[in-house]
């Protein structure tokens, strides 16, 4: 029995408190994984009063299972990794609104955050870490049918879906993990994939290639999620031409990779194609006074180590600025 | 080989140092058809030794079935907790609380013994409001990183107001409760047979959903 133990918090010092929500913050920081955590640090560090908004701490960091390449750590799991950067964060008297999500940035004198829960809170300056999650297909279907047959975390839902028969949708290495995952349990697994071949790591291809039960099915795309209490069925098509088919399936798997989580910054910041936030070498975005680091932006490669270290060089963009803007 | 590696065991030892008040753990099982009431007894056995705050009492299902029945446990393997004076905090774990729940299961300890954050005072006016019986079911799979916050939420209400009793309910192992509640995605919460949450809601939305039961 593995034991994925989080709470080291619980055992070690808490100085951090609650957000004031009418206190004029000199950083707020909006997001919970290693860019996020790492900027506190950071502006903690410098002395300038700051505040974090997060759902959770870690962010993709505490759903990853094995980290092996953080400096400092040969392996350590993501979950442990995230709890030492939560531990190195409530070291400080920092304001923590936890549980929380923004729903939207305005401007004024300063610049204001509205949190989902409909409080509000202000900051001299922003630094923007809300990351990625996952991409949805846009399908008839898909949203009405979440949590009851389709499916985003395949190392939380394959239990459910044992005897079962399920569609994995992505060819990349998180569809090939999750398709062999499902392999193991489920009556039958159909991989759909968009492009002619997949393009996962060739030692997971390998290993998908001997379950008996699992079926890939290339250039092709899911056109229609169908079922009313749960998933029934799933329509596909071949991207050459041809009808739609009718996939008997319980259960969908959608590994598509990511998306940023910029909705709430759209028509304020300059987003590139992909949706990121474009930064400059110094974490700057297009308004004045609003930083941003991690994954949500258009820095390439996203890695925790890379999230880590543009945390550090937002906060320190941060703090210079506030020091030129008193 | 017991179920706890000395790794595990330093740091939960170094969890349960800070524990305020004692706390009871009850364990139900039974001896047959119960592949994961051994384990389960073990492991609370090793945790138990970690802190001398934490008391265990062992029964069987049907060997005890009037005390089952008047802590209103339905399977095995079951856990309670009971606060420092023996009472039943309405706090229950159907399953083994491994793998991530292994969170929830030391939280819920820790709050048991009086080590809790407190909640904002709108929330805990909303809780006080609670004047019907309520009973919170949080379907889980282990390796689900998002579960335990749904599993401490639904058991913090129920520490808080006597009214409102909370299980976790690990998918699992109670496959026909699984079906019967048609869980193809964890977590999801059932509250009173009727409304039912999916994913880690926050507890503004639990009480939403209590308030228009």
């Amino acid at each position: 029995m593995d034991f994925n133990l989080s709470l080291g918090s619980l055992a070690s010092e808490n100085k951090a408190i609650p957000l004031d929500h009418r206190r004029l913050y000199d950083v707020l920081i909006l997001g919970g994984g290693p860019a996020a955590l790492t900027a506190a640090v950071y502006c903690m560090r410098k002395g300038v009063v700051t505040a974090l908004v997060t759902m959770d701490f870690g962010g993709q960091v505490a759903e990853t299972s094995a980290v092996e390449n953080y400096m400092g750590y040969k392996y350590i799991e993501g979950i442990q990794l995230a709890e030492r950067f939560r531990e190195q964060v409530n070291q400080f008297e920092i304001s923590i609104a936890p549980g929380r999500r923004v729903s939207g940035i305005a401007p004024g004198n300063n610049w204001m955050v509205t949190l989902d829960d409909g409080s509000t809170c202000s900051g001299r300056s922003i630094i923007i870490t809300t990351g990625k999650s996952w991409r949805k297909l846009n399908v008839p279907g898909e949203k009405e049918l979440t949590g009851r047959g389709v499916a985003y975390c395949a190392t939380c839902d394959a239990p459910l879906f044992a005897g079962r028969r399920v569609a994995v949708v992505g060819g990349g290495n998180s569809g090939v993990e999750s398709a062999i995952d499902l392999a193991k349990i489920a009556e039958s697994v159909t991989l759909v994939q968009v492009l002619p071949a997949l393009t996962a790591d060739r030692v997971l291809v390998d290993a998908l290639a001997a379950y008996k039960n699992v079926t890939t099915l290339l250039e092709h795309e899911v056109a229609e999620i169908r079922g009313t209490a749960s998933v029934s069925s799933v329509m596909v098509r071949a991207r050459t031409g041809g009808a739609a088919r009718e996939l008997d399936v319980q259960g969908i798997f959608i590994e598509i990779g990511l998306v940023p989580n910029t909705d709430f910054v759209r028509g304020l910041l300059d987003l590139n194609e992909a949706g990121e936030i474009v930064v400059d070498s110094s974490c700057r975005t297009s308004a004045k006074g609003i930083f941003a680091a991690g994954d949500v932006t258009s820095v390439p490669f996203k890695q925790i180590i890379i999230a880590a270290g543009e945390g550090a060089k937002a906060a320190l963009a941060a703090c210079e600025y506030l020091m030129k803007n008193e | 080989m017991g179920i706890l590696n000395d790794e595990v065991k330093k740091q939960m030892g170094a969890i349960l140092s800070q524990l305020q008040s004692n706390v009871g753990i009850v364990f139900f099982g039974q001896e047959i058809e119960c592949p994961t009431c051994r384990d389960t007894h073990l492991f609370l056995e090793e945790l138990k030794s970690l802190s001398p705050k934490l008391g265990l009492q062992s029964y069987g299902l049907v060997k005890d079935a009037a005390r089952a029945a008047e802590l209103n446990v339905a399977r095995v393997p079951a856990i309670l907790l009971l606060d420092k004076d023996g009472r039943d905090t309405r706090i229950k774990f159907y399953g083994f609380p491994g793998g991530y729940e292994i969170n929830s299961f030391l939280a819920a300890i820790m709050e048991v013994s009086g080590r809790k954050e407190p909640l904002p005072a709108p929330i805990m006016s909303r809780i006080a409001a609670i004047s019907k019986d309520v009973h919170i079911q949080v379907f889980v799979t282990l390796s689900c990183p998002y579960c335990p916050n749904a599993v401490m939420t639904a058991h913090r209400l129920a520490l808080e107001n006597p009214r409102i009793r909370a299980d976790m309910v690990e998918s699992s192992t109670f496959t026909p409760l699984a079906i019967k509640y048609d869980v193809s995605s964890v977590p999801k919460t059932v509250i009173n047979e009727t409304k039912e949450l999916i994913g880690a809601q926050p507890i503004e939305q639990l009480l939403d959903a209590i308030e228009t039961l």
